[in-house]
């Protein structure tokens, strides 16, 4: 009996196991193809978002053709319209946002990684997600209500006094102090963006092993030239990753924008008078728009998808120049 | 200076009487050195002295305190908070632990090597020449002349020589720990500190740091943390064994090891607790 028992068990036990790998190879499968679907899930809804928006611009296209990326007219009365200036006021906006952001987020960062005492870390960094999760209405209204008399009655009539007659860079500081304008969308699109470079700056800096800062301290560096030799370098690639996050969220930001910039598609030079962005072009527009102009609204929203590609395709070919100029590819 | 160096040099007899003064010139001398960690007392009133060009070794159990006393001799815990060393080191006499001692001679005359190699993220050359450019404004040439005696000195520059453009992360982890030596030697620093730089070491590796200590003494003097009783046996001249914050023995390396006068030391080194 006690001997007959293991010698019939043995065999169910081994038909057991096999049924049991089969099952965990079968499971394991359906396991690699869920991870599979929700990372094409992804690159479809791209794809598809962008394709959507190019088929509904179709008629745009067919009208103007490749001249609708080159022109500056934006006319509903007439029916011409053209993506010139909205683009432009897309990218000189970002960018006004990116040169305020990255060196406060930087300094941020900095301050809470390397400087700050341990107390102070923590209230400091929820206060900077907190910030991140203001919805964009808020800042809109914030900025109109605040920001733009602040910019109007203070900082507008000081740079057309002190800028406005410089060379090359006069004419961006010249126009009446109305206080909206590219200038005013930049400043608020850069309190809205630093939250999410400043956080990737800080978890980055974080990861710099103590023991590299400790050698370069050793050496006799001071606290800047660890930061700028020794951090900057080892974590370089998540800080740019960081930096155009932020960029390709101030590139589309569309509700804060439209409260601020002003809204007019007459080309100006001027930071300080009203322009406008795609995203706040769209925003303004598209429930009073028909047939051709809605078209060509959707044309633009195809437009800043593109950019976005553009700009975020140059920041990896930057990234690879640089490993490779550095000779360890 | 010379006065004031020699008017704190004076009094070397501590209160405990429990230092050796060793044969040769002090470099380095700790007095009455106490150290805190947030308030726990990591070192107790440790007084020895590090001669000039030999090799000095620290050893004992872990946790014992004698890499944060290493850490002292080159101030390097003052970049953390609620750290706080009380007594004094002295280095040619003048006390390093007074904050008018200024950082900056401070870490060119005293290098330090840590546990694990540790490149900066740059080229071979760059990181000899990263250091220099700190307190020397070199021609390109002088400065081609510096790295490649840096890492000769290192014993390094037949090893790469031909691939000094490349990064320092490419080396092996043997050749890495070389090359920070040899970027604390370029500095031409007067005490090298070395805290367990064998540690993350094959025994290969470890063998030529060893070797290169041994050339090293003749130029430097040099102060050893090292888990490795054979280590400090080999390499050290004199040996401080230290126990639960206390330095408790310390002497000549020959003498410490075949006639240790305290219990705790000859337990420890006969493998008997550690």
């Amino acid at each position: 009996m006690a001997a007959s028992s293991p010698a019939a068990a043995l065999p169910a036990a081994v038909i057991d196991a096999s049924r049991r790998a089969e099952r965990d190879a079968r499971a394991d499968k359906l396991f690699r193809g869920l991870l599979a679907a929700a990372g094409i899930f992804v690159l479809v809804t791209l794809i598809g978002i962008a394709l959507s928006m190019l088929w509904g611009g179709r008629e745009a296209l067919a009208q103007f053709g490749i001249g609708f990326f080159f022109s500056a007219e934006w006319d509903p009365v007439n029916q011409k319209f053209g993506a010139l200036i909205p683009i432009y006021g897309t990218l000189v906006s970002a960018l006004i946002a990116m040169l305020i952001a990255v060196p406060v987020s930087f300094g941020i960062a900095l301050f809470l990684t390397e400087i700050a005492p341990n107390w102070l870390r923590g209230p400091v960094a929820s206060a900077i997600e907190l910030l991140a999760g203001i919805p964009s209405i808020i800042y809109g209204m914030w900025g109109l209500f605040v920001f733009v008399p602040l910019v109007g009655e203070h900082v507008a009539p000081w740079l057309n006094d002190h800028l406005g007659s410089w060379p090359l860079i006069g004419p961006l500081f010249t126009g009446p102090p109305l206080g909206i304008g590219m200038l005013t969308a930049g400043f608020v699109l850069a309190i809205m963006v630093i939250p999410f470079i400043s956080s990737v700056m800080r978890e980055v800096f974080l990861t710099v092993p103590t023991r590299l800062k400790e050698s370069a301290y050793a050496l006799g560096s001071t606290k800047w030239e660890v930061v700028w030799d020794i951090v900057l370098p080892y974590t370089r690639t998540a800080v740019v990753g960081g930096v155009f996050l932020g960029f390709g969220r101030a590139l589309g930001e569309t509700m804060a924008v439209a409260y601020l910039v002003g809204n007019s598609v007459k080309f100006t030079p001027s930071l300080l008078e009203p322009s406008t962005t795609i995203a706040a072009l769209i925003a303004n527009d598209f429930n009073e728009s028909t047939g051709l102009h809605r078209s060509s609204l959707l044309l633009l929203g195809f437009v800043l998808f593109v950019v976005t590609f553009i700009v975020l395709a140059a920041a990896r070919l930057m990234l690879l120049r640089l490993s490779r100029k550095e000779g360890n590819a | 200076m010379t006065d004031a160096r020699l008017a704190i040099a004076t009094p070397i007899v501590g209160a405990t009487g429990r230092e050796v003064a060793p044969a040769g010139a002090t470099k380095m001398a700790a007095r009455n050195l106490n150290f805190f960690y947030n308030g726990f007392h990591a070192l107790k009133d440790v007084n020895f002295n590090i001669a000039e060009k030999r090799v000095t070794a620290l050893i004992g159990p872990s946790g014992c305190g004698k890499s944060t006393l290493l850490r002292i001799f080159n101030r390097i815990y003052s970049i953390y908070p609620k750290l706080e060393a009380k007594g004094e080191v002295l280095l040619d006499g003048e006390n390093i632990l007074d904050p008018k001692y200024p950082l900056n001679r401070l870490r060119s005359k005293v290098g330090m090597v840590f546990q694990k190699p540790v490149p900066f993220p740059m080229s071979i050359y760059d990181n000899i020449a990263y250091a220099i450019r700190h307190y020397e404004k070199l021609s390109r040439a002088e400065m081609d002349a510096r790295v490649e005696l840096a890492l000769t000195q290192g014993a390094l520059w037949g090893e790469v020589k031909d691939k000094l453009k490349q990064s320092a992360l490419g080396l092996s982890g043997g050749q890495q720990q070389r090359l920070c030596i040899a970027r604390a030697i370029a500095l031409r620093p007067e005490v090298i500190l070395l805290d367990e730089p064998t540690s993350a070491l094959d025994p290969i590796a470890t063998g030529k740091i060893e070797q290169l200590i041994s050339e090293l003494k003749d130029h430097y003097t040099i102060a050893i943390v090292t888990h490795n009783m054979q280590q400090a046996a080999r390499c050290s001249d004199f040996t401080a064994f230290m126990y639960l914050g206390e330095l408790v023995e310390f002497g000549a390396t020959e003498t410490l090891f075949t006639k240790p006068t305290k219990k705790q030391t000859e337990d420890y080194i006969t493998g008997r607790f550690g």
